[in-house]
């Protein structure tokens, strides 16, 4: 079985957040880097966990540049066989998942896994372009996944319930909270980190469909404002003039 | 205890000294600490109990002699990697960084620095892994800060060794699987013998009444005629520099590790200065407050610069035991002074369970009692920058 995990950094969930270059860039200026949670604790954890128990590879794919190295031997210490790193800036979702697609095109892997999103762009849109570049099936959001030869079976969290699809390999998946549990990687796994083979490739050409116009941070949180229990008229204003909810 | 809320603070960038390896190894050690031993360790601490479940835990993230060659199933790492581990442990609790410095410097360091192949080869893996937990003999009843004063000693019986004596003190001694012990051979030279658990005549009988440490265990080693192999005895060292250099490994992660239980108090005193409001604001506002905080973070800055250069000196191999103790020395009593000062500032919530100020105070009474009290330190900085000894 070969697994492909999309693997992406994102800031500490502690990092302040700024922008440079006329609020068009993320500065990533003294930020501290983590492998985004939901590609390592959900995708890479299970396509572990899967090929532990039947045998195969897992191999993580980044776009991304040599910054993205500790990250990815973040994966390597936690368990991944070996990793691609696509030498190139990441421009947006359709950029990133051309070159991962016409990475795994040749290559071929049972299951394409991503997480369900970045935890910084929020984005969720990879996982899909890849299946579709790949014209392979596409199952998003999945909290489970269990392998029976070449057939899958996934849980999706659905509005008041559970769904479950099956799928044949090979198909593409983003993994959601629920999949697995993190695992900290141990001392055996980051010695081993060191010589695990991280092959770096040049990009595809590939379009930019998306620029970034601006980000702008959200207003912030003004302070709590207590009005006195038997002023009703006074909270009546404030929701109606200032919080403007009713 | 609530959630662990640690975010470290890193005021001088002292990341950008530190390898991603060394990073990694970091991230990796706290992720445990905040999973394993936060939820735990408060209780562990009440019922002064030693949560013993944690040893393989502790193997797994290379807390057990981590710069041991790969071969005797050490991580081959840095000294370096080996302080940032002892941080994030005592970043928890004092407690667990003693069991883990004890395995690492005072038992897994002299098998691999005197111990013979067949030593290394039977202790050192079980060690590393936590399989084997190991103690390490010198202090006794009436020798603490003169060890060299020690009473224990052995006779050579033909094919074995006679040890009689008593041990106390002894961090991890009631469920060790081997204790390097120290004791003085017929012509009154100090040698290391590994006594190992069930041999007839030792007992390690647990120490109780603690009021610091009290999620590790303690205890005594009695020794009445006990019959020790001949191949039990470390061939490589003999006298009192043996384990006098086990304790500059010791001494070493213990600098380190004062540095995480300040960290920790500071950490927590700042977020709750910050929350905390009175007279209508967060009591972070006010001079007397900042003080506290301003001074703590310099504190902490100064002893991880301190210490990351102590690290990089015995890299080198060129760190004296001299330095090792000023590193001990400072950075323990910094990280009191900060325990007090953080508990002032988290009022009578301090003294609680629900913050781990009062625990790490308690903890750092010990710590800055053992491995050379405060003041045998200063007296060791003493000797050397004046070529007189004071205390001798």
């Amino acid at each position: 079985m070969k697994l492909l995990v999309c693997i992406s950094k994102a800031p500490d969930t502690t990092a302040k957040i700024a922008f440079t270059d006329g609020n068009t860039k993320f500065d990533e200026n003294g930020v501290q880097f983590i492998v985004n949670p939901y590609d390592e604790w959900y995708a890479l954890v299970r396509a572990l966990e899967l090929t532990e128990a039947n045998g195969g590879t897992v191999t993580t794919i980044t776009v991304g540049t040599n910054s993205d190295d500790p990250t990815i031997r973040k994966a390597l210490a936690i368990g991944a066989t070996d990793a691609v790193r696509i030498d190139a800036v990441p421009k947006d979702a359709y950029y990133v998942a051309n070159q991962i697609a016409s990475y795994a095109k040749i290559h071929g892997y049972d299951i394409v896994m991503t997480g369900k999103e970045t935890i910084n762009y929020n984005g969720a849109q990879v996982g899909a372009m890849i299946a579709e570049i790949l014209d392979q099936p596409f199952v998003s959001l999945a909290t489970k996944l269990d392998l029976q030869e070449n057939t899958a079976t996934l849980e999706r969290d659905v509005s008041g319930g559970v769904e479950i699809v099956e799928v044949s390999t090979p198909f593409v998946l983003s993994a959601a909270k629920g999949m697995s549990e993190q695992r900290i990687p141990n001392m055996r796994g980051i010695m081993a980190a060191r010589t695990k083979p991280l092959q770096v490739i040049e990009p595809v050409a590939s379009e930019e469909l998306t620029s970034v116009v601006s980000y702008s941070m959200p207003d912030s949180k003004a302070a709590c404002k207590y009005v006195d229990a038997e002023n009703a008229e006074e909270l009546i204003h404030l929701l109606h003039t200032e919080a403007k909810v009713i | 205890m609530s959630t662990d809320r640690f975010e470290a603070h890193d005021y001088y960038l002292m990341d950008e000294l530190l390898t991603e390896e060394h990073k990694l190894i970091r991230e990796a050690a706290r992720a445990w600490v905040k999973k394993e031993v936060s939820p735990i360790i408060e209780d562990c601490f009440e019922k002064c109990d030693f949560p013993k479940h944690l040893l393989p835990g502790l193997g797994e993230i290379g807390a057990f002699g981590p710069y041991i060659p790969e071969e005797y199933g050490g991580a081959g790492l840095d000294q370096i990697s080996y302080g940032l581990l002892m941080q994030e442990l005592e970043r928890c609790d004092s407690g667990l960084r003693s069991t883990a410095s004890v395995q690492s410097s005072l038992v897994m360091y002299p098998i691999w620095k005197y111990g013979s192949e067949e030593q290394k080869k039977k202790f050192l893996p079980k060690l590393a892994s936590g399989e084997w937990l190991g103690c390490f003999g010198l202090t006794e009843p009436d020798h603490g800060s003169n060890p060299g004063g020690m009473v224990t000693h052995f006779k050579d019986a033909g094919d074995h060794y006679v040890l009689n004596g008593a041990k106390m003190w002894i961090s991890n001694s009631p469920i060790s699987q081997v204790a390097v012990v120290w004791a003085k051979d017929e012509s009154g030279r100090i040698h290391g013998l590994l006594v190992e658990q069930g041999m007839e005549g030792f007992t390690a009988p647990e120490m109780h009444g603690k009021h610091s440490l009290r999620a590790s265990i303690t205890g005594e080693l009695i020794f009445d005629n006990v019959m020790v192999p001949k191949e039990n005895l470390l061939p490589g060292r003999s006298g009192l520099g043996a384990p006098l250099s086990c304790l500059d490994s010791a001494r070493y992660g213990i600098a380190w590790g004062a540095i995480g239980a300040a960290m920790d108090c500071y950490d927590s005193a700042l977020r709750y200065a910050q929350e905390r409001i009175q007279f209508d604001k967060p009591i972070a506002s006010f001079q007397l407050i900042q003080k506290k905080l301003a001074e703590m973070v310099t504190e902490i800055t100064k002893a991880q610069l301190l210490t990351h250069r102590l690290g990089t000196l015995r890299d080198e191999g060129r760190a004296t035991s001299a330095q090792i103790s000023m590193a001990k020395r400072n950075n323990v009593e910094m990280a009191i002074n900060i325990a007090r000062e953080a508990r002032q500032i988290h009022g009578a919530m301090g003294i609680t369970s629900e913050y781990s100020i009062m625990r790490h105070m308690a903890n750092l009474e010990s710590v800055i009692t053992y491995e050379g009290t405060h003041d045998i330190h200063l007296l060791i900085t003493g000797m050397d920058v004046t070529g007189i000894p004071a205390f001798s």
